[in-house]
């Protein structure tokens, strides 16, 4: 489809003549869908603190929730078409992506994966529609690095659980129908439990006051001596290595998302540098500029193979989670300086809501601390390297 | 009643076309192809006919590269039944040839309305859907802005200067899309993961005929820079002779 604005993703080494037919047309098809639903009003919503919750069954419609998964009401399509969609949501804004992102692979994908028959049949068909949203509360106030730390209790009483505890960080709480509570089961193993929205001892708090994903909501939970029955853990889910899995599957999304957020800025700047004359001379004609851009050109192309060939080893199944560290850690680092760059070009409009640099660098700020701290992915490759954990006791 | 849609594959309207060596073809690097605009709101048309139980079988065709798959997958995930590609094997073909392949086809597929976009958008000639009507013998409403089927029939409105023109024209016929006939859809992911197991038929294109011929193509000259008049209101008048004399905005 003909997209409506001038946006021209900058694909140097032409990497996505590396993607299928398929990929191309969902990348087409998500790239119109940006321009013309999520970029008018992202400014509004950014300004406002307030997510585009009218479009959530837009993205049902589309397919772009659980996207990844097979049946259930989901389309079944490649991690790489996953990928992609991750990457031009990110061109609109960190916010829609890190919707998606949590939707498919935090809350959709544990359920698939390690939920009952039951459990599937009941949220997926619906989440898939944009008809439920969901969020995953593992994060806590004094333990976000080390999720294993946490304080979250479960404890086995007649008929069900008792949950106690408090989460932090949690993209989508304050609007999910279902929370995906992890919590450590009878001072034991790490579980999770499905949590549906009202029930009585588990409260969302919106955080406030905050610079970066304003167009998306983060909340804490508060757990209360919250009973869920016994049909609301998930059966196949046992220890840390379950909520990680899911992690993984988000990072995975955040290496392509990162792309798409530093082609918006480049383009972005690209267009100013060759109409903003000072000295007689459009900008992109200067030296330091254009150093700039040859440096940004770099970075981008070197993030979309990564991205690419991610993919590749997602789809066939052979990646593991350090691969997945290495992509994430380095794609949100180009990003934000690619960001940072575009935002200098832009010079003082640049810090004006005019132009997306600055709202996609504040977003970055979030996108570079969650899912893995920068530093943790270092250390998680420190540890693949040598053997030998760093941030363990 | 059986719709044939046909498509043309058409460089994006953002990308930025330069011209091929041979000064008479856009050179197509770095170019993104996409279905032309016009021709999505005649598919988007027929969908909407088909989805009304008004048209039992939706067929995309085009004439034009190997490449064009793509754009044909995208018009089968949107929710056409199947395509055929007549794979143009080169060489220069005026709108005539075009419309002659794309007729015998359509005759071929057995379609009650043809339908087109009323213009490629990246020659802008607007003559094949006409061309291809003539050819088939067959009445043709051009602009069409909103479309109803009757029986045997199709009631076509169209924009005219100051109102509205309703017509009525009876199958099979030719029609052409103006915008405001439909909002083309997204293509969903499971349209997507559908259209893979669409059929689409690939031909070779009658061989290529031109009695039109391109002698070459150039691009539009460079706008002149613009002027500074002087400053404050003694440049007023200046400004507004201008505006009247010359650009003509007064």
């Amino acid at each position: 489809m003909a997209h409506a604005s001038p946006y021209t993703a900058m694909d140097f080494y032409d990497v996505d003549a590396l993607l299928t037919e398929e990929d191309r047309i969902v990348r087409d098809t998500v790239r119109s869908f940006v321009d013309a639903e999520i970029l008018p009003d992202i400014r509004r919503h950014f300004r406002d603190g307030t997510f585009p919750l009218d479009l959530i069954p837009r993205f049902g419609e589309m397919g772009l929730l659980g996207s990844q998964l097979e049946g259930y009401g989901c389309a079944g399509m490649s991690y790489t078409a996953y990928g992609v969609i991750c990457r031009e949501m990110e061109r609109g804004d960190s916010g829609a992506r890190s919707f998606c992102s949590v939707q498919s692979s935090l809350v959709m994908y544990p359920i698939h994966r390690y939920g009952s028959e039951e459990q599937k049949r009941k949220w997926l068909p619906e989440m898939a529609a944009g008809r439920k949203i969901g969020c995953f509360g593992l994060t806590e106030p004094d333990f976000g690095s080390n999720p294993g730390g946490m304080a979250t209790t479960a404890k086995t009483v007649k008929g069900g659980f008792v949950l106690n505890g408090n989460k932090y960080w949690i993209t989508n709480a304050s609007i999910a129908d279902l929370s995906l509570v992890w919590a450590r089961l009878d001072g034991g193993t790490i579980r999770g439990f499905l949590v549906e929205k009202g029930t009585k001892g588990c409260t969302p708090e919106e955080i406030r006051g905050k610079y970066s994903l304003r167009a998306s909501d983060t909340s804490g939970i508060v757990l209360e001596d919250c009973f869920v029955p016994s049909d609301a853990i998930l059966p196949e889910g046992v220890g840390l290595k379950a909520p990680l899995s899911c992690l993984d599957s988000a990072r995975y999304g955040i290496a392509w998302g990162a792309v798409g957020a530093a082609q918006a800025c480049f383009d972005e700047a690209l267009r100013y540098a060759k109409t903003r004359i000072q000295f007689d001379r459009p900008i992109a004609s200067f030296q330091l500029v254009q150093n700039k851009f040859a440096e940004m050109l770099t970075w981008i192309t070197s993030a979309q193979l990564q991205a690419w060939r991610l993919g590749r080893l997602w789809d066939e199944g052979t990646h593991e989670p350090a691969h997945t560290s290495l992509a994430k850690r380095h794609n949100v680092e180009m990003a934000l300086k690619v960001g940072r760059t575009c935002r200098d070009i832009l010079g003082a409009s640049g810090i004006t809501e005019e132009y997306a640099a600055l709202r996609h660098v504040l977003n970055l700020e979030s996108v570079i601390t969650y899912e893995g701290t920068h530093d943790i992915h270092g250390l998680i490759l420190g540890e693949r390297i040598t053997g030998i954990p760093a941030f363990k006791g | 009643m059986k719709i044939a849609v046909c498509i043309k594959r058409v460089p994006d309207t953002t990308a930025k076309v330069r011209i091929a060596a041979d000064g008479k073809t856009v050179d197509p690097a770095g170019v993104e192809w996409v279905i032309g605009p016009y021709e999505e709101i005649a598919l988007e048309a027929a969908l909407k006919l088909k989805e009304a139980g008004k048209a039992e079988k939706v067929t995309v065709l085009c004439l034009g590269p190997k490449e064009a798959t793509k754009e044909l997958r995208t018009a089968l995930a949107m929710g056409a039944d199947d395509a055929v590609l007549l794979v143009d094997g080169g060489g220069e073909r005026d709108a005539a040839a075009v419309a002659g392949a794309l007729a015998a086809e359509a005759k071929g597929l057995g379609a009650d309305l043809l339908l087109f976009g009323w213009k490629a958008i990246d020659t802008d000639q607007a003559s094949v859907p006409h061309l291809a009507a003539a050819i088939l013998e067959r009445p043709c409403v051009s602009f069409v802005t909103k479309l109803e089927a009757g029986d045997g029939r199709l009631l076509c409105h169209r924009e005219v200067e100051g109102g509205t023109e309703a017509l009525e024209v009876p199958l099979p016929c030719v029609l052409t899309a103006q915008k405001g006939l439909a909002e083309p859809r997204y293509a969903s992911l499971k349209g997507i993961m559908a259209a893979k197991k669409k059929p689409l038929v690939e031909k070779p294109a009658p061989a290529a005929a031109a009695a039109v011929r391109t002698e070459r193509l150039s691009l539009p000259p460079e706008r002149p820079p613009g002027r500074i008049l002087g400053q404050g209101v003694d440049a007023v008048p200046e400004l507004v002779r201008l505006l009247r004399d010359e650009a003509k905005l007064l």
